[in-house]
């Protein structure tokens, strides 16, 4: 309609971004240099071009100047381009006739040189308005949306979204890799800043998980591939032989009585391996199902095949089965929430503080098991020695805040320190030595929890600690662990003598986190964990439609913002269901008919199968359903037949040569 | 050796590299947009263009890039493995290879093409990039396509016509 004359009339907006953009490039001078280029009909600069006074510029403009493309030199398209598309199609242009040029990330957030960052960008836009000549009128791909979803990971993240998801109609598939879920949530004694137990707020969601009609839950099992794209995910979850029928076990424990090894004697996982457990088990009390599993490692019979099998003799149900295989199920989902948690910082990583050479240093995650009613030792205080401590060292940041191992904050262990502080305090009235750098107690409630544990003649010592080491000086050291510490508040060196260490271990990334994100085909951040669309305002989507993040696989956090995360995460799935359509860019490519000559190199190149030769007509032919937008058959088509919507050759010459034109 | 080409080519103190980048949408241009979020300072000679991935990437492009005036050209990617679209990198890192033995034919030093592997997390692997192709192209010179070719012609010139010398050629 605006194109009546065949002419092209372009709008060229640059943003300020506040002083963001402004502070580096004269977005004046850029907004009049563009003035000078074909097709520009006008150009302005603006202080926030995505806030609404901006868009509405932007509309005002496509309307009265009969605009037909746009030309945004902003700040990321993977940030706003959705923004100003919108503005654009609101104001009767199509949609993908806008071209964003990046000049924040790209441009003034990395250039000092306030003239280069000027020209950079004038290079830019006339890349983009050389490109954006070229732009054709195209519609919105919709694809439809599998309204099932799986969750991958069951701790208290997966948990929640789990029963979130399913209590609104939806089919979920929960997948946990242990023999039960729970995850590290089902291991900590009590919760901070509330102290109230874990187990008591944790088991009945994961009752509510067992018992929901709408969720099918797999335990000791892992997705193993995922093909296809948002909306329809094709999932195959590997169900590793835990050698008992779950749906003939009841959780009676007969069978565990009844093997051949009268004690316990392999570590037991749950319990930090400060207890042991028999080869048939189950993980703990209140385990998820409550169906026993068999260590192929430990059992005499799957190691040997020599066993008298007194466990599948004590089974009156008949539930053991030794001849069990992995099992492949194959699912169809429309979205997929990974919420595959953290891995606990190994101590022994940071050998100054002794962890694995002197007994009595305890990580925090072993205290918490420790303090535990259910524990190895039933809650009490019971040191690998057979003593109670009567003083306590709890050296904070281990591993957290250190350019020797992760630079990150943790984010919960000044919180969990305290927390076992005044447990430790509780159980065994011992003096109680915290050395921290700073304490770090952001959160609802948090601040008054470290203000009452203050209260509770529990000392402070603000300090890095430099070792933890047996070497007495004197008499009073002698038999005891000696914490040395610049104690940076009085400015001198301490030497604390403590039965017993606990180092409050932070949280990284888990050691298989790469190849869950090759799986899912997500990113990372640079320290490992999962990364999310935006820092801010999309934390639990992915830059993968359709796939989210949840929990501490995205970053350290503590119950509550695992909890709102997961929800959140939900609520994007559930969207996605409910709404059944998702739009995706109209990136495929097709073959021009009249220019292949049918050579089919193209064919064998489709990595997802889109390209099939037509033995009729003797030419190639792309299947837009299949076709993901690569470009790849494009590139290497030798006839030049095959083209790309939004990434055709015009365009990107039209980039190539705006980018040089500059004399 | 590098002094004698700025000469040859007329290098001014004034000349900065051009700089062409095609980078991926999923892993190069997203750890380009970090590299921004983090403030990293680098270079300001690359352009980038953003592809969905470097299997788009014809060989034209690259030939286009250098043909027009720049001085080098830098592709960034997935890791190996790590394709969004499952293997385009593969394919771009062949092409690279192809194109790297043209560029070489065509009298166009190949370091002036660089592939580089970059991830979403790594925000500081372009900044390197950029500034390593940006030190490799200064230090070779301005490309100036247009005055090789005329002293390529003139050596093949030299060779159709033996029976000219070199003086005569010179001047033709």
């Amino acid at each position: 309609m605006s194109e009546r004359n065949g002419s092209v009339r372009i709008g060229v907006y640059v943003c300020h971004c506040g002083f963001n953009i402004a502070s580096v490039i004269d977005v004046e001078a850029v907004a009049q240099a563009s003035l000078a280029l074909p097709g520009v009909v006008v150009a302005r600069d603006y202080k926030y071009m995505c806030s609404e006074p901006g868009q509405t510029l932007i509309e005002n403009d496509i309307r009265e100047h009969r605009l037909n493309r746009i030309v945004v030199a902003a700040c990321s398209p993977l940030l706003h381009e959705e923004t100003f598309r919108s503005a654009a199609a609101r104001a009767g242009i199509n949609r993908f006739r806008v071209q964003m040029v990046n000049v924040r990330e790209h441009g003034a957030w990395v250039h000092e040189d306030s003239a280069a960052a000027t020209e950079k960008a004038n290079d830019l836009v006339r890349a983009a308005v050389a490109r954006v000549h070229f732009h054709k009128e195209l519609d919105p791909k919709r694809v439809p949306i599998n309204s099932n979803v799986l969750v991958v990971g069951a701790g208290i993240a997966g948990i929640h979204a789990a029963i979130t998801v399913a209590n609104s109609g939806k089919r979920v598939y929960l997948v946990e890799r242990e023999p039960t879920i729970g995850g590290n949530m089902a291991k900590y004694d009590k919760t901070f800043p509330t102290l109230d137990c874990a187990a008591c707020i944790l088991t009945p969601k994961m009752n509510a998980v067992r018992s929901h009609p709408n969720i099918t839950m797999w335990t000791y099992s892992e997705v193993a591939e995922v093909e296809g794209y948002v909306g329809n995910y094709k999932v195959k979850v590997r169900r590793k032989p835990r050698y008992i029928k779950e749906d003939l076990c009841v959780g009676c424990l007969h069978c565990v009585d009844a093997c051949v090894f009268k004690d316990p004697r392999f570590p037991d996982d749950f319990n930090m391996g400060m207890d042991k457990r028999k080869p048939i088990y189950l993980p703990f009390a209140q385990a998820t199902p409550k169906v026993v599993v068999i260590d192929p490692e430990a059992c005499i019979q799957l190691k040997t095949g020599k066993c008298k099998q007194a466990c599948a003799a004590a089974c009156e149900r008949g539930g053991v089965s030794f001849d069990m295989t992995e099992e492949i199920k194959e699912i169809e989902v429309g979205s997929i929430i990974v919420a595959t948690g953290f891995a606990p910082f190994d101590a022994t990583q940071a050998p100054e503080y002794g962890y694995g050479v002197y007994p009595n240093v305890y990580t925090t995650m072993e205290i918490e098991r420790l303090v535990n009613a259910s524990g190895p030792t039933g809650g009490h205080v019971v040191m690998r020695d057979g003593t109670t401590p009567k003083s306590i060292g709890v050296i904070y940041c281990v591993g957290s805040r250190d350019e020797r191992h992760n630079r990150w904050c943790s984010r919960v262990c000044c919180m969990t320190a305290l927390k076992l502080s005044h447990l430790l305090k509780e159980h065994t009235n011992a003096e109680v030595y915290n050395f921290y750098i700073d304490m770090r107690a952001a959160g609802k409630g948090y601040e008054e929890f470290y203000q009452r544990i203050l209260n509770e003649r529990v000392h402070f010592i603000r300090g890095k600690v430099a070792e933890v080491c047996d070497w007495a000086l004197d008499p009073s050291e002698e038999g005891k662990l000696v914490i040395r510490v610049e104690d940076t508040l009085t400015g001198f060196v301490r030497r604390v003598p403590v039965d017993m260490v606990v180092l409050a271990i932070g949280l990284e990334p888990r050691a298989d986190a790469q190849e869950v994100r090759r799986i899912m085909n997500m990113s990372c951040s640079t320290e490992g964990f999962f990364l999310e669309k935006h820092p801010k305002l999309a934390p639990a989507p992915t830059y993968t439609d359709g796939v989210f993040i949840a929990g501490c696989c995205q970053g350290p956090k503590d119950i509550p913002d695992t909890v709102m995360q997961s929800g959140y995460a939900a609520a994007e799935a559930m969207a996605l269901a409910d709404i059944g359509y998702f739009e995706i860019e109209p990136n495929t490519a097709s073959v021009i008919e009249e220019d292949c000559s049918g050579c089919r190199s193209c064919v064998d190149l489709c990595a997802y199968h889109a390209i099939t030769f037509n033995e009729v007509k003797r030419k190639a032919e792309i299947n837009p359903v299949l076709c993901k937008g690569c470009g790849v058959c494009v590139a290497s088509c030798p006839s030049g037949s095959i083209r790309q919507d939004l990434f055709e050759d015009e365009e990107i010459f039209g980039e190539i040569e705006g980018i040089l034109a500059r004399v | 050796m590098q002094d004698q080409a700025n000469t040859e080519t007329g290098a001014t103190p004034s000349w900065e590299p051009r700089i062409v980048a095609f980078f991926c949408n999923w892993c190069t241009y997203t750890a380009a947009d970090l590299a921004g979020v983090s403030r990293m300072r680098y270079a300001p000679n690359v352009r980038v263009i953003r592809v969905m991935c470097t299997g788009r990437v014809d060989p034209q492009f690259v030939l286009d890039a250098f043909a027009k005036g720049a001085d080098g050209v830098l592709i960034g990617g997935c890791h190996p493995g790590d394709c969004h679209y499952i293997e385009g990198n593969y394919k771009a890192l062949r092409r690279v290879e192809f194109l790297r033995r043209v560029l070489d034919d065509l009298g166009i030093e190949p370091e002036r093409l660089r592939l580089e592997w970059i991830s979403a997390s790594e925000g500081d692997r372009v900044r390197v990039a950029v500034n390593g192709l940006t030190e490799t192209v200064r230090a070779l010179g301005p490309l100036d396509l247009r005055a090789r070719h005329t002293k390529a012609d003139l050596e093949v010139h030299v060779g159709v016509e033996p029976h000219m010398n070199l003086e005569v050629a010179a001047h033709a």
